[in-house]
């Protein structure tokens, strides 16, 4: 089973991707997770270039999706919302809507904030993006909040998220053999 | 109230899926959508013991007058398509009155199974062109939707939420029995 891990925070020290690399290490047995880099390549959303030769980079991050068998992301919060980076990439696999390869797909979504909210606003917005486009998403959340004493140096330091980070993964993987599950009974 | 008897031959009357339709319809803001099945299938069996309704209806062949609509009650926030790719209806009690009719059992919708009790009007027999015996019913009821896990809403700016919670079901069924 593979996990695209997308973090929607581009800085090298990023807390999010911190917690995506932090999250790699704690799969289940037999899972995999990738984690996902093409973000800042990925072009504004333009109708006219939605075309059947799509921008390399929409391609291979359409490509990346439809490979994995669930998603995870991680956002940081702007404005009390998700950023436009991260937003702009999920519209750019939401199209065409009816087959875009989120379809149906388990997805989870995490947040790190140096505040004390852990970018809950931010999750939400972006749970619900992804409700829109037909993804099965969790409902589980986890909202680290102070990052920047919880996360140090590119590692997750709290024990306390790194058992949360463990226990979402394996809900996460769970909900992969309950779709396939589901679908051989349908 | 005479119960589970129809005035009509006994045997098995099949749907003629050309003349029905099963629609529903559920207030959005201060309109509604309408929407529709494009596939289905029932039957209603009539004997000397009663009578029974039994049908099913695919969620992939949902109708909206919008794409992106239609993409949306395929996916987790409405129907689950993949997981739950039909929706199904039996009957346990057929009551008519005259043209008076009550149909009670039970629907399974996203893989949920409540009882329901839906009425409208019956007629017939009436012979068709090809001279077999030919029976409409129209029937209605009105569901809680978030009851099988329907759940999708969204906030208004002005608070309340967008769409109802109750769905009206309406059947327009026309069977033609079996020679």
């Amino acid at each position: 089973m593979k996990v695209l891990a997308i973090s929607g925070s581009l800085r090298r020290d990023s807390h999010n991707t911190a917690l995506l690399r932090a999250a790699s290490e704690r799969m289940p047995a037999g899972v995999e997770l990738e984690l996902w880099d093409g973000l800042k390549a990925v072009p504004p959303y333009d109708e006219d270039d939605d075309v059947e030769l799509a921008p390399a980079a929409v391609t291979a991050l359409r490509s990346a999706v439809a490979g994995a068998d669930a998603v995870l992301f991680a956002t940081p919060e702007y404005n009390h919302s998700v950023p436009g980076s991260l937003k702009n990439a999920v519209d750019w696999v939401s199209r065409p809507l009816a087959d875009n390869p989120l379809r149906s797909k388990p997805v989870a979504v995490i947040g790190a904030s140096t505040g004390i909210f852990g970018a809950v606003w931010a999750q939400a917005e972006l749970r619900k993006v992804l409700g829109a486009l037909g993804a099965r998403v969790l409902d589980h959340e986890l909202a680290v909040g102070q990052a920047a004493q919880r996360i140090s140096g590119g590692s997750v330091g709290d024990p306390e998220v790194l058992a949360e980070l463990g226990d979402l993964v394996g809900e996460l993987a769970n909900a992969v053999y309950a779709r396939r599950e589901a679908v051989a009974a349908a | 109230m005479s119960t589970s008897t129809i005035a009509a031959p006994a045997g098995t009357w099949q749907l003629d899926k050309v003349h029905s339709s099963i629609a529903f319809q559920v207030p959005y803001l201060a309109g509604a959508f309408n929407g529709s099945f494009r596939e289905f299938d029932g039957k209603l069996d009539l004997s000397d013991d009663g009578a029974s309704l039994t049908g099913t209806a695919k969620v992939a062949s949902v109708d909206v007058k919008d794409d992106n609509l239609s993409a949306h009650l395929q996916s987790p926030d409405f129907f689950d398509a993949e997981s739950y790719p039909e929706l199904s209806f039996t009957s346990d009690r057929i009551a008519l009155d005259g043209e008076s009719v009550e149909v009670s059992g039970e629907i399974t919708i996203k893989g949920v199974t409540k009882q329901l009790a839906a009425t409208g009007a019956a007629h017939g027999p009436v012979a068709n062109l090809q001279g077999n015996d030919s029976l409409r019913l129209q029937l209605a009821t009105t569901i809680d939707r978030t009851a099988f896990g329907v759940s999708w809403n969204a906030e208004l700016p002005g608070g309340g939420q967008a769409l109802s919670n109750d769905v009206t079901i309406l059947a327009e069924l026309y069977f033609v029995k079996e020679a």
